[in-house]
């Protein structure tokens, strides 16, 4: 079965806002409706959202990391937000595993949102209807688009290309890959909610190298000048080994 | 989770209407068997009736006001296979045409009897009419509580006692209004409800407390650890991508002060449990109306405290996500 999901490499992330952004003029102008924003240049400005970039800082001052986390609906292969749906509004395709909210079915009684352990839901303040993620639903399909252009607007956008689109599920596709090797991870994993996005950790181009590697104890000494230079009539190596 | 006064009133309301019901059904079946004295079928069942269905149809003008879209709720119905709401949705109204059919009964008269016992003992069509409606009772406090209990990221509520004390609790406040109820009209019932009021309102004691209990040393699954998937003792919040507030701050964080919250909870445990036993206990001995009215409104403003704090003492993991701004 196909589950297209996002993979999201925070070694690569920059916390740019770029996906944010993106998504935001993608979405606002969707067939759900516009994404509302409250006093987008006043005081308390606040509004809906589809995708967040959250920045967490790992460890205790010098030995800090700054790690740039966005976070937007996980599409999960077990959805808790859809059973407890008293209309059916949240629904999971069965075609692709998107979960979307059929905006016209929906009542905003934001009981989907207390399932949700990740905190992806929003309820919308002008329509009072709940908004998610919809993996650009309406932009991945669109035949009008050229091939490469058909991705959610986020993975478009992103300058880094931090966040992969594809199907989970192919084991040849380039999310699965990289899940595979580069040690994709899922989001709190105890609700057993199996969410189909996964991440990809931070990754440090690090070996290791014993002191023995360093001078080269094996072959050939002669180069770290640890024993004189042998006479240039000496046979060499070559001409003594039976290689 | 921050409370919302629309589910305190639906879930406080509706459990009251409940109990009543159900209290007045216990009277009628019992005197069936001849174990208490027969009412007068207008003023104390059809009145009894029309009481429960002004405390149904108030929680569900109070559960409209939770909705962003009311004019859509008709389509709650519609996963009932899968959701306890859309399962409440259903159990609502089905209760409340039920205990109507119940009064119109009584009122009237329209009572024939379906069949006898040897003893006597004569089943009506009320007895039967009330049966159904009694077992829609036990299923609409099913449903209400398996509403948040079933949610099992929200580990506060995630407990079957969240069911037993949704039912304890409309028993114990239902039964405080019957008594309340007989004693207006004169009924011998008095004394029946009353007793039934001190042992539920215990009962009820016993149980919350043990669900108090068992929060307060609750340990929660989700750290920020596996939040963002980081395996590191020292994570800490620097943004939440918003500088602002959001939905995900307004709908999930009680947002009170902790001197609110604490002594939210101190002054429930006060009006729900000792003062209406000792008002209700009092109104019994002394014959008052006054105090076992005051019983009933003093117990009914706890459980509106009760259910604040049931809400604000819900954490959810979500929150992990949103702790700076």
């Amino acid at each position: 079965m196909t589950q297209l999901a996002l993979v999201i490499d925070l070694n690569v992330c920059v916390g740019c806002h770029a996906c944010v952004t993106s998504c935001k003029e993608w979405n606002t102008s969707g067939t759900a409706g516009w994404l509302a924003d409250e006093n987008p240049y006043s005081k308390d400005p606040t509004g809906t959202f589809f995708n967040r970039v959250q920045t967490f800082e790992v460890g205790q001052f010098p030995n800090t990391e700054t790690v740039h986390f966005p976070k937007s609906c996980l599409h999960c292969e077990d959805p808790p937000c859809v059973p407890v749906c008293p209309t059916g509004a949240s629904y999971k395709r069965e075609s692709d595993g998107i979960v979307l909210v059929d905006s016209e079915k929906c009542i905003g009684c934001s009981y989907c949102s207390w399932a949700c352990p990740y905190g992806a839901r929003e309820l919308d303040e002008h329509q009072k209807i709940m908004k998610k993620c919809t993996l650009c639903v309406d932009r991945i399909y669109d035949e009008s688009l050229p091939e490469q252009e058909r991705k959610p607007a986020c993975v478009m956008a992103c300058p880094t290309e931090a966040r992969l689109f594809g199907n989970v599920n192919d084991p040849d596709s380039e999310v699965a890959i990289a899940i595979r090797e580069s040690g994709g991870y899922q989001l709190m994993p105890e609700w057993g909610t199996k969410p189909a996005n996964h991440y990809l950790p931070r990754r440090k181009a690090s070996i290791t190298i014993h002191e023995d590697e360093l001078v080269r104890a094996d072959n050939p000494l002669k180069k770290e000048r640890k024993l004189p230079m042998p006479d240039v009539e000496d046979p060499t190596l070559d001409e003594i080994s039976s290689w | 989770m921050h409370p919302a006064f629309s589910v305190i009133f639906l879930t406080t309301l509706i459990g009251a209407g409940q109990g009543f019901f159900l209290a007045l059904y216990t009277g009628q079946l019992d005197s069936v068997f001849k174990l208490l004295p027969e009412q007068d079928p207008v003023h104390f069942y059809a009145l009894g009736s029309l009481i429960t269905l002004v405390l149904l149809v108030a929680g569900l003008v109070a559960s409209f006001f939770h909705l962003g879209r009311p004019e859509r709720a008709w389509r709650s119905a519609a996963r009932w296979r899968t959701s306890w709401l859309s399962r409440e949705v259903i159990a609502l109204p089905a209760l409340m045409g039920s205990v109507a059919a119940w009064g119109l009964i009584h009122y009237l008269g329209w009572n024939p009897v379906l069949f006898s016992f040897s003893t006597g003992a004569e089943i009506d069509l009320s007895l039967l009419v009330g049966g159904v409606a009694t077992l829609l009772c036990f299923a609409l406090f099913l449903c209400t509580g398996m509403i948040y209990a079933c949610i099992k990221m929200l580990q506060e509520w995630a407990t079957p006692l969240t069911v037993v004390n949704y039912t304890l609790f409309g028993g114990a406040s239902g039964f405080m209004l019957a008594t309340a109820f007989a004693a207006w009209q004169g009924s011998g019932l008095v004394n029946f409800f009353g007793i039934w009021s001190i042992i539920l309102t215990v009962l009820v004691f016993l149980t919350r407390g043990a669900s108090l209990f068992r929060n307060a040393r609750l340990k929660h699954k989700s750290t920020l650890e596996t939040a963002i998937g980081i395996r590191h003792a020292g994570i800490q919040q620097k943004g939440q991508g918003a500088m602002a507030g959001s939905f995900n701050t307004r709908h999930f964080f009680h947002g009170a002060s902790p001197r609110k919250y604490k002594s939210v909870k101190w002054v429930f445990l006060l009006l729900v449990f000792p003062l209406p036993l000792l008002l209700v206990s009092a109104g019994l001995s002394a014959g008052s109306l006054g105090l076992l009215v005051a019983a009933f409104l003093v117990q009914y403003i706890g459980l509106l405290m009760e259910r604040w704090f049931f809400f604000a003492q819900a954490n959810h993991p979500q929150n992990l996500y949103y702790q700076t701004v």
